[in-house]
């Protein structure tokens, strides 16, 4: 008998039962199911969630090799096993099968553990509650290993996702009633929750947490360092203010000066830096967009005005600096200072800004909603990011706060849309 | 009981569960999330405000048929800053850190919305007894949540019980640290008290359906 049939029997033997929504999850998770309507009218579209989630799932494929190999090579880099990339974005250094597996290792695993242990959440609330399991899960399930530090214990991400599932959308009523994007929610949770896991210079590269230990105890092994460029823009302003403050006032080298020693823009941009596993190559990030764009999954209003808002608040630092309101010692001006454009290929934001603030269910609705929100969310993620280097990544905090906001910017749109109307009416009928 | 009445019984066990005043009349909530982060504030707080509620309802019970209706308000706030002074001036005097640790709160039992609520509710419209009974009802359902949610916050925030350490040792690496597990700096934050409380409504509200609000 086909595995088809096998499913098909189990369902059928489960009908009706608390089990039921499992069975049927399974089944029309690998097949198309053959039930169909038998009365009333209908339409029959192919976009259906399924087709949506894995649609967005395919878009972020390309970010979820790129981060295993990147894994590898951030790792290798380290380690002094290998030279930096000379060659472009094709580089032989980068795309070597050593790389792939280091960090297919240890990515593998991650995304294991946030799909089953959210899946199991969904069945457990779905078997409860006597509904079908919803495919929501699919889109976040895929985000989280994305967004987390390589080396994160995964007992904890289990904790977080765990919490981010049931506090995030079970109680809201399941898929597409939560408020909050439930993978941003995680990496909330996980980022208060084990701030030494998540922020620092150390958990970005596989390895650079056991080899701090071994150092610090005594073992004959280099130091490596793994920070982002957030956290060396942050903690070199730190560092000046230090400075200053003992007396010292001669400063030779600009910011941009040592971030350009450290890596270069085309390396910003393909991504060969430490982050995430899934947020660094801007480059693949694009390519997920346009194709996000393209199938009409995504929405371009909020990703080009998420762009222009973080680029106007880039573009105000700038000019705080370049007036001189701010001296080299105040510990903001190393992310102040930074070229507004560069803030669009550092860190997160490109990440955030075209997988996680286009989630439909979380952001606004109406169009010129969209622009708000987006906006905002490329404002408010720069000045998170400038003025709290303790949270270097505000791209997360400020996606979060705009969904919670998102419902009143499309009240007052709607309401702004019917009182011009009405207007229109008065005075055509006058 | 054979010393209480069914009724006076019910006046002190309501409030335990389904008269419950933080879940379900939603008082007090602001102390229930600033001192919660440790066992031990949980229990003095509890304390103090089973002092004040209790003593306080009865006084107000006692004067209630001569205080004029107009200026009810301010006699109730006189009746309950003395007594959350007393407690204040005790705290300093013989648990000093303690009091440091709960800095403001105790002095913002005052605000605390169960007192002025039971004042207004109840011991203005009953005798002197039942007044009692309903206070220290009150007080020990305002103490069962308070002490639930400081359990969890200790135990999960900072790995101990009433400043004992339960869980091993996190620097030393010992006890469950020693399987990698670490604590949950999100626990000792404000905001995780408010979740807490939410979660023990919705646990309190699946079991007992009767109480879901439309």
């Amino acid at each position: 008998m086909a595995l088809k049939d096998k499913l098909h029997d189990l369902k059928m033997k489960y009908a009706g039962t608390k089990m039921s929504p499992v069975f049927n999850a399974f089944h029309t998770f690998l097949y198309a199911p053959n039930e169909t309507t038998h009365s009333g009218s209908h339409i029959r579209g192919a976009d259906d969630l399924k087709r949506t989630m894995n649609t967005v799932i395919m878009a972020l494929v390309p970010c979820l090799i790129f981060g295993m190999f990147n894994a590898g090579y951030q790792h290798h880099l380290a380690t002094g096993e290998i030279n930096s990339v000379t060659g472009g974005f094709f580089s032989a250094e980068f795309w070597s099968s050593s790389n792939f597996w280091v960090g297919f290792a240890k990515v593998l695993p991650l995304v294991i553990v946030s799909y089953v242990v959210g899946l199991a959440v969904e069945m457990f609330f779905a078997a409860k509650n006597g509904h079908e399991v919803e495919e929501g899960y699919l889109v976040t399930g895929m985000l989280v290993p994305l967004i987390v530090p390589i080396d994160i214990p995964l007992w904890m991400l289990s904790v977080a996702v765990i919490f981010g599932v049931v506090l995030g959308k079970e109680v809201f009523g399941g898929t597409g009633m939560n408020i909050l994007n439930p993978a941003l929610l995680i990496r909330a949770f996980l980022f208060f929750a084990y701030p030494t896991w998540m922020s620092g210079d150390k958990v970005w590269v596989h390895g650079a947490v056991e080899r701090t230990n071994e150092i610090a105890a005594g073992s004959n092994a280099d130091a490596i360092s793994g920070e982002t460029l957030l956290g060396y823009y942050a903690k070199f302003g730190q560092e000046l203010k230090y400075k200053a403050a003992d007396g010292i006032t001669e400063i030779t080298t600009t910011y941009g000066d040592r971030a350009n020693e450290l890596y270069s823009i085309w390396d910003m941009f393909y991504g060969f830096i430490p982050g995430s596993v899934g947020e660094t190559s801007t480059l693949l990030i694009l390519i997920g967009a346009l194709f996000l764009i393209f199938s009409k999954i995504g929405s371009w209003r909020i990703m080009l005005s998420a762009a222009l808002g973080a680029l106007a608040m880039g573009l105000i630092f700038n000019f705080v600096v370049d007036s001189g309101w701010i001296t080299e010692s105040s510990k903001f001006y190393g992310l102040m200072s930074t070229t507004y454009w560069h803030h669009l290929i550092i860190g997160g934001f490109a990440f955030g800004a075209v997988y996680m603030a286009t989630d439909p269910v979380t952001a606004s609705q109406t169009n010129k909603g969209k622009w708000i929100y987006g906006f905002l969310i490329g404002f408010i993620s720069i000045l998170i990011r400038v003025f709290n280097p303790a949270y270097p990544e505000g791209v997360m905090l400020a996606i979060l706060l705009m969904n919670v906001f998102a419902p009143t910017i499309d009240h007052y749109v709607v309401q702004g849309n019917v009182k011009r109307r009405m207007k229109r009416l008065k005075a055509k009928t006058a | 009981m054979g010393l209480l009445s069914k009724k006076d019984a019910q006046l002190i066990t309501d409030p335990l569960a389904d008269n419950n005043p933080i879940t379900i009349q939603v008082l007090g909530i602001c102390s229930a999330l600033a001192i919660t982060a440790e066992l031990k504030a949980s229990i003095v707080m509890s304390i103090a405000v089973l002092f004040v509620l209790g003593v306080g309802n009865v006084v107000v019970s006692l004067m209630r048929n001569i205080i004029p209706s107009k200026i009810r308000i301010i006699v109730q706030l006189i009746v309950v800053a003395t007594l959350v002074i007393i407690v204040d001036l005790v705290l300093k005097a013989f648990a000093y850190e303690l009091s440091k640790t709960l800095s403001v709160f105790v002095g913002l039992i005052i605000t605390n919305c169960i007192i002025m609520g039971r004042f207004e509710a109840f011991a203005l419209a009953n005798g002197p007894w039942k007044s009692f009974l309903d206070g220290i009802g009150n007080s020990f359902g305002y103490a069962v949540i308070l002490i639930i949610v400081g359990f969890f916050r200790e135990l999960l925030g900072s790995g101990t019980l009433l400043g004992i350490p339960v869980l091993g040792d996190p620097i030393e690496k010992t006890g469950v640290y020693a399987f990698g597990y670490e604590n949950n700096g999100f626990m000792l934050l404000a905001p995780m008290a408010l979740i807490t409380v939410g979660i023990i409504i919705w646990v309190q509200r699946t079991r007992n359906t009767d109480l879901v609000e439309d």
